[in-house]
């Protein structure tokens, strides 16, 4: 690989007498100071007690959602556990004998879906890969807990935490598609 | 250690007589192919395009074509655009073009210029100077539509489907599909989850009626269980006359499935295949020694699949192989190593065994191996047995065989254990006389490696005169529950070695998965037990181990590890 100099300008008097940085960080400060002191504004926030409120479209931790019937949607592909670069993500596959999906003909559903927030670095590629809208990057930014484990999420309480996002109901379509045809053993 | 004598190299075979071959051109490129190739029976055949195709590194998409089944030539993903050597009807010799080469009729008809016709390449024969374009535009056009309609009624239910990773369909889709679909009706739906067997679950919208279950179901399980129902698009693959799909071969169908039709129920929803580390492998439940592919993840095996050998199983396995694996994991596996009920390392263990069989008195040790064991361990056990002048026998296990790969052999390594003399007349012959031995109290020291002697005439009356008794085994049984030295072993999965199948076949069994506490693979702590014994060392690795073997045993003469290779060589038993 080749390398490119950069050239870097010396710094000139001015520059070395530092003072004019220092006095202009000052001015911040002076700024603050009247703000705060003579005007009544505040530039600092009371956390934990008093929250930033995060814009539309933040990046905080993913939780799992139901749709608008409340059925879990997840359906075990495993494509986030797949994608996740830092591997927070652990699904445990329902197996041949788990529990029928709450979605009738969707089939399977995670027996167990575990985040690690600790691992987790809110890249949100979980939420892109995700073919069934099952998994959305929320508001929650500031996670904390006592232990490690208790750290590491589990599928009721991502359920808990991500509320419902309602969506197309491919697999509803699906089965009334193959009721309409008669041919259907439901 | 001796000199090892290296065999004069065997007088090299004559050499096979000439293949005929034919001039193709693959994609512009002129080949010679052979004329013919073996069908799946073996029985030579006219070479068809797509195998010439093959031969020039082309590989042509197919569905319905196997290399081990009868050609059907009904999923059409095969088609080619081709064409022949014009040829002058009164001469029968090529017409030339004015440059001189040869003129080529293409597979377009002439009454609708441009129309693509092609062949289905599966089915067509080759002929002298035929140019198959297995990339041209009509080609690519003809692949289009074909998956444009197979896809008509699919589901698209990849998200719960657990072929996704390894279907075709997707493959073909991505490589030469199109994103659009000229269908907008509504798709025809089809039974779900239809439960066609003990092992296998039938998913009929996802079928694309390739009817390769059919074939192999019918001329190689030789079990005509399958067929298809109904008509048009209401086809669905159907297990008639007696309902059930239930072969010890019904899992094959499972692999020979290029979409997610039909899946296996032990493998049901159970690990996306992505996740799977493949490991190559042995499967060790008969004589066969068939060829397998160990899918396990963080320790854990999801399942087994057969691995092309010709030489050996082809590309099939029996589903009692194929589903031998769950024991492997079981929660009452030996994990510790036990000295007189007491957990010690592994260290104590094998130097206390060691200590006292050197005491022990010639002719006062008798050893009992099993031929589930790996060559390597049997060789070791060998060498201990010579030393001690001990008695060696193994444990015969027969069953039933059948027509396609289950041998009446149970026991994957007998040709091992006669090889390496640990039984080399019948196996089982001396069991009565070590019994005997015990009861008389000549016999006095026992060691026991994977096989439960309780079964096979040494009673635990027996086992409790003897002043020790040194057994290896992986699950726990009556015979580990009164041993004085208990080590607990590896099964196949975790451990490397070879096999030696009935045949004469010897294969190598790779790692998959580590073993679970202190279980270690037996050829490990064999290989210091017998340098604590004999004084004999160098043998540290599984390669040098085989090699070590290699020279010393006739049988194997001029082997050595790396030359085995993943498909094993043929030794003379």
């Amino acid at each position: 690989m080749s390398t490119k100099v950069v050239a870097r300008a010396p710094l000139t008097f001015y520059e070395r007498t530092y003072l004019p940085t220092i006095l202009s960080g000052l001015k911040v400060t002076a700024k603050h100071f009247t703000d705060t002191v003579f005007r009544g504004k505040t530039v600092t926030m009371e956390y934990p007690e008093e929250r930033w409120v995060v814009p539309e479209g933040y990046r905080g931790a993913p939780y799992l959602v139901k749709d608008q019937e409340g059925a879990i949607k997840c359906v075990s592909c495993q494509l986030c556990e797949f994608v996740c670069p830092p591997k927070a993500i652990r699904i445990t596959p329902p197996g041949a004998d788990g529990a029928p999906a709450d979605r009738t003909n969707a089939e399977k559903m995670p027996k167990e879906f575990e985040i690690n927030m600790l691992r987790c670095i809110f890249c949100g590629m979980c939420q892109e890969v995700c073919p069934e809208e099952a998994i959305f990057l929320q508001k929650d930014y500031s996670l904390t807990g006592e232990s490690r484990a208790e750290m590491i999420f589990d599928k009721a309480k991502l359920l808990k935490l991500g509320g419902t996002h309602g969506g197309v109901q491919k697999w509803k379509h699906k089965l009334e598609g193959a009721k309409a045809q008669e041919v259907f053993p439901v | 250690m001796s000199a090892p004598a290296i065999p004069a190299p065997a007088p090299a075979a004559p050499a096979p007589p000439p293949v005929e071959t034919l001039t193709v051109k693959v994609n512009g490129k002129t080949l010679q192919v052979p004329k013919t190739h073996p069908d799946w029976q073996g029985k030579p055949q006219p070479t068809t395009m797509l195998q010439a195709a093959r031969c020039g590194g082309v590989d042509i998409p197919h569905y319905c074509y196997h290399d081990k089944l009868p050609i059907a030539g009904n999923c059409r993903m095969c088609l080619v655009e081709f064409g022949t050597l014009m040829m002058d009807p009164a001469t029968r010799k090529p017409i030339l073009n004015e440059d001189g080469t040869p003129k080529i009729s293409k597979s377009v008809l002439p009454y609708e210029p441009g129309t693509p016709r092609g062949a289905i390449s599966c089915a067509t024969p080759i002929s002298p100077g035929m140019e198959i374009y297995a990339d041209s535009p009509a080609t690519k056009q003809m692949r289009e539509s074909v998956l444009e309609s197979l896809l008509i009624n699919h589901p698209l239910d990849c998200t719960i489907c657990d072929q996704a990773g390894e279907c075709k369909l997707q493959e073909y889709s991505v490589e030469h599909g199109q994103a659009g679909s000229h269908f907008v009706e509504a798709k025809v739906h089809k039974p779900k989850a239809v439960d066609l067997g003990p092992r296998i679950v039938l998913d009929d919208e996802r079928c694309i009626l390739c009817t390769r279950c059919i074939r192999f179901t019918k001329d190689i399980a030789g079990d005509d269980a399958l067929g298809i129902v109904n008509r048009g698009s209401y086809n669905t693959i159907s297990a008639f006359q007696t309902g059930k799909f239930d072969n010890n071969y019904t899992l094959n169908t499972v692999d020979l499935c290029p979409v997610g039709a039909l899946t296996s129920k032990d493998f049901r929803f159970k690990m996306r295949v992505w996740f799977l580390k493949e490991t190559k492998s042995l499967c060790t439940g008969c004589g066969t020694g068939c060829n397998i592919t160990v899918g396990s993840r963080e320790g854990i095996i999801h399942r087994y699949e057969p691995r092309e050998n010709d030489a050996v199983n082809g590309p099939w396995m029996c589903d009692t192989g194929r589903l031998n694996y769950k024991w492997i994991g079981r929660p009452d596996r030996l994990t510790e190593v036990r000295v007189n009920g007491q957990k010690v390392t592994w260290a104590t263990a094998v130097k206390d065994i060691g200590s006292r069989l050197i005491r022990a008195s010639s002719g006062s040790v008798a050893l009992i191996a099993s031929a589930r064991q790996t060559t390597e361990e049997l060789f070791l056990l060998k060498s201990l047995a010579t030393r001690l002048g001990a008695v060696t026998d193994s444990v015969p296990r027969e069953g039933e065989a059948d027509h396609l790969l289950v041998n009446a052999d149970r026991n994957p390594n007998t040709n091992g254990t006669r090889l390496t003399g640990i039984a080399f007349t019948e196996a089982g012959m001396q069991l009565p006389l070590i019994a005997a031995g015990i009861e008389a109290g000549t016999i006095r020291t026992l060691i026991v490696f994977g096989e439960d002697v309780t079964k096979h005439g040494i009673g635990p009356e027996l086992l409790a005169k003897l002043e020790m008794l040194v057994v290896s085994d992986i699950l726990p049984n009556a015979t580990t529950a009164v041993a004085t030295h208990l080590l607990p072993g590896a099964s196949h999965a975790e451990k490397r070695g070879t096999f030696i199948s009935v045949k004469g076949r010897l294969q190598k069994l790779t790692k998959a998965v580590e073993s679970p506490g202190d279980a270690r693979a037996e050829w490990e702590f064999l290989h210091e037990l017998v340098h604590d014994v004999t004084g004999r060392n160098g043998f540290t690795s599984i390669e040098g181990l085989f090699n070590l073997m290699a020279r010393e045993t006739p049988a194997f003469a001029g082997l050595e590890w790396a030359n085995i290779g993943d498909k094993g060589v043929d030794v003379k038993i």
